[in-house]
């Protein structure tokens, strides 16, 4: 068995302001290549171990490693650029800043990050003509493509935003409950686009939801326990 | 860096109206505080330069300072006038190289009128030491002639060979007319930046000529003395206002002094202009640095109504603060992201206050003129000016730390997930 691309282990954390959560994880591991499917209903620390892994919370015990780097040993500007060089992140709701074109929201990603803009461009094209392939292959019409952000609608600009955390071939995708807005029909061909991108990009996908419904396509299931703990929740 | 300035700038426009009303208000508390600068500089340089090469301005006992305003700036009216015997006496004087007696108190339209004598033309001088000069015509020569100071002919639009009359006290409305004895334009002096600009210039024998027939400020009732007959009376006046005089030698100056201030026929008053100039600075200081202090406190509330602004905005912007956070932005380059644009407002705000500043001085410069006798210049910054332009970017700078230690604590208080 190869090493895993996250391990997670003896992870304890609790906010300062809210002493009954505790987020408590005794082992997670994700392989590379994964797309792994984590459940947590809302109030299961879902939000908090994002923060963890993306490095802007340090846990109070425990080992967090991603990549072969030690997060809990780097320091804070270390951890930013190990999350802007190997992590993409997709949120529910208003992933994109307003007044920027849905090019330029692509590129944020480039911008923070020397090493995403290196891979963007490695095959020749100019970062802005790699948005456009990316767009494209998420089926975003080019008509849209220089359309004001604001004037998509929310389909269209979760797929801006895909576009955003795989853009440079990160890694690790985190995507957090990106589907929430979108109706049925809409959420699995999202789901399968997603999939099919991290798998062109070599990216491992790390989905949570509350809903289990979608976890149908992903390679295994984990669950966040209420209060704080994780558990296999057997693959699909 | 070059990317969040562009990113500062692109978001700062995005709210353009609300950023734009602050930029306004920055901009018009600095052109308030440079207006205030230049004004105070430019009075202060017109005072400077209404006299030149004159050693000595005597009058009657007052104070230095009130003395220097009515003989010199023709603001307010002397107190009391001096015997002609005493100023004679004072001419005689083995020091003194020329004496130009001063007789104000009529006026024309609200400009003043000064009764003097040849040698006005002769020895005055003003700004670098440079003599009056005639844009047309020559001194007066006859009785009832008049030269007029440039500003008089422009804004009443005199020529040479107009005839006008003069008003008894000084004023603009409601005073008695001296129209029995009209004077002849029969010179228009150049433009000298001076109170003389706005002067009337008249010969001490007319003065007396048209007071012949009056008493007390009005004319006798029952008594006409028609104008082809006031040659006939002695015209040799008896008081005058003020006089002016310049010394053979500079040295000579204190003692001349000391006389002049013990003169035994009646209480005299000498001044030395530049001494009597430094009193009235000390004097209206107080209110300059009070006006000075004023309107920084308007900078002030401009600056932190910009702060505010950009607080406010803040939250709506937790959001974008959040993204821009997990593309990889440290909490430090959030922080420059909103202290930019606080900077970038303020350094908009002052390069329009200038432009505004230029304009206003440019629009109103006249009207100054007019009105107050202060030549404006529309120049664009002076070095005192820059000093203050820079001591608001520096206000500025240090505002901008506000907003961006903001967003520094809130991108790490919310992490990923803003918490709203």
């Amino acid at each position: 068995m190869p090493a895993a691309l996250i391990r997670i282990e003896n992870l304890r954390f609790r906010w300062a302001d809210d002493a009954d959560f505790c987020l408590d994880i005794p082992l997670l591991e994700v392989h590379a290549g994964e797309r792994v499917f984590l459940h947590g209903p809302s109030g299961s620390g879902k939000s908090t171990l994002l923060g963890l892994l993306g490095g802007v919370l340090v846990p109070e015990r425990g080992r967090l490693h991603l990549l072969g780097s030690e997060l809990t040993q780097l320091r804070p500007a270390a951890r930013d650029r190990f999350r802007a060089d190997h992590v993409g992140f997709l949120f529910q709701l208003f992933n994109l800043i307003p007044y920027l074109s849905v090019v330029d929201n692509v590129l944020l990603s480039c911008r923070f990050s020397a090493r995403r803009l290196a891979r963007a461009t490695a095959a020749g094209n100019s970062p802005a003509a790699e948005a456009h392939r990316l767009l494209t292959q998420l089926d975003l019409d080019a008509s849209l493509h220089g359309r004001q952000v604001t004037r998509l609608s929310v389909g269209q600009q979760q797929r801006v935003a895909a576009a955003r955390a795989l853009i440079g071939q990160p890694e690790i995708v985190i995507a957090d409950e990106p589907t929430s807005a979108l109706d049925t029909e809409r959420q699995v061909a999202f789901l399968e686009l997603l999939r099919d991108e991290c798998d062109r990009s070599g990216s491992t996908l790390l989905f949570v939801s509350h809903d289990r419904r979608l976890a149908a396509g992903f390679d295994r299931q984990l669950s966040l326990a209420t209060g704080g703990g994780v558990s296999a929740g057997g693959s699909a | 860096m070059r990317w969040l300035l562009i990113l500062a700038a692109r978001s700062a426009w995005n709210r353009r109206l609300t950023l734009g009303m602050t930029l306004v208000a920055v901009a018009l508390s600095v052109t308030l505080l440079l207006g205030v600068e230049r004004v105070r500089h430019e009075a202060r340089n017109s005072f400077a330069l209404s006299v030149s090469g004159t050693d000595l301005v005597v009058g009657a006992r007052t104070s230095a300072v009130q003395l220097m305003l009515y003989a010199v700036f023709r603001l307010g009216e002397a107190s009391n006038n001096i015997r002609w015997q005493s100023y004679q006496a004072i001419a005689a004087d083995p020091a003194v190289a020329w004496a130009i007696p001063l007789s104000l108190g009529d006026s024309h339209h609200g400009l003043p009128v000064l009764g003097t004598t040849g040698a006005y033309f002769e020895h005055f001088r003003y700004g670098d030491g440079q003599p009056l000069s005639f844009a047309a015509g020559a001194p007066f020569s006859g009785l009832f002639e008049t030269v007029l100071g440039a500003e008089v002919a422009d804004r009443l639009g005199y020529r040479l060979g107009d005839r006008i009359v003069i008003s008894h006290g000084m004023g603009d409305t409601g005073l008695a007319e001296h129209d029995d004895k009209p004077f002849t334009v029969v010179g228009i002096l150049a433009r000298t930046g001076t109170p003389v600009d706005r002067t009337l210039h008249v010969s001490l024998e007319a003065i007396e000529a048209i007071h012949l027939d009056w008493a007390g400020g009005a004319p006798l009732p029952g008594l006409s003395i028609p104008a082809e007959y006031v040659r006939k009376f002695d015209l040799q006046p008896k008081e005058i206002t003020a006089a002016l005089i310049g010394l053979k030698s500079r040295a000579a100056v204190f003692r001349l002094q000391r006389k002049i201030n013990n003169h035994p026929g009646e209480p005299l008053l000498a001044v030395l202009p530049g001494v009597a100039l430094d009193q009235l600075w000390q004097m209206v200081g107080f209110a300059e640095r009070t006006l000075l202090a004023v309107s920084a406190m308007v900078v002030a509330v401009g600056l932190a109504g910009l702060v505010a602004v950009i607080l406010a905005s803040l939250g709506e912007r937790r959001r974008e603060l959040a993204i821009l956070r997990s593309v990889g932005a440290r909490p430090g380059e959030l922080f420059f992201l909103l202290s930019a644009e606080a900077l970038f407002v303020t350094l908009l705000g002052a390069l329009l206050g200038v432009a505004l500043l230029a304009l206003l001085t440019t629009l109103l410069a006249p009207l100054v003129q007019a009105h107050f006798g202060l030549s404006l210049s529309a120049q664009w910054v002076t070095s005192d000016e820059l000093q203050l332009l820079a001591a608001v970017v520096a206000a500025g700078l240090l505002a901008s730390l506000v907003p961006g230690y903001s967003a520094y604590r809130l991108s790490l208080a919310d992490g990923l997930t803003p918490r709203l």
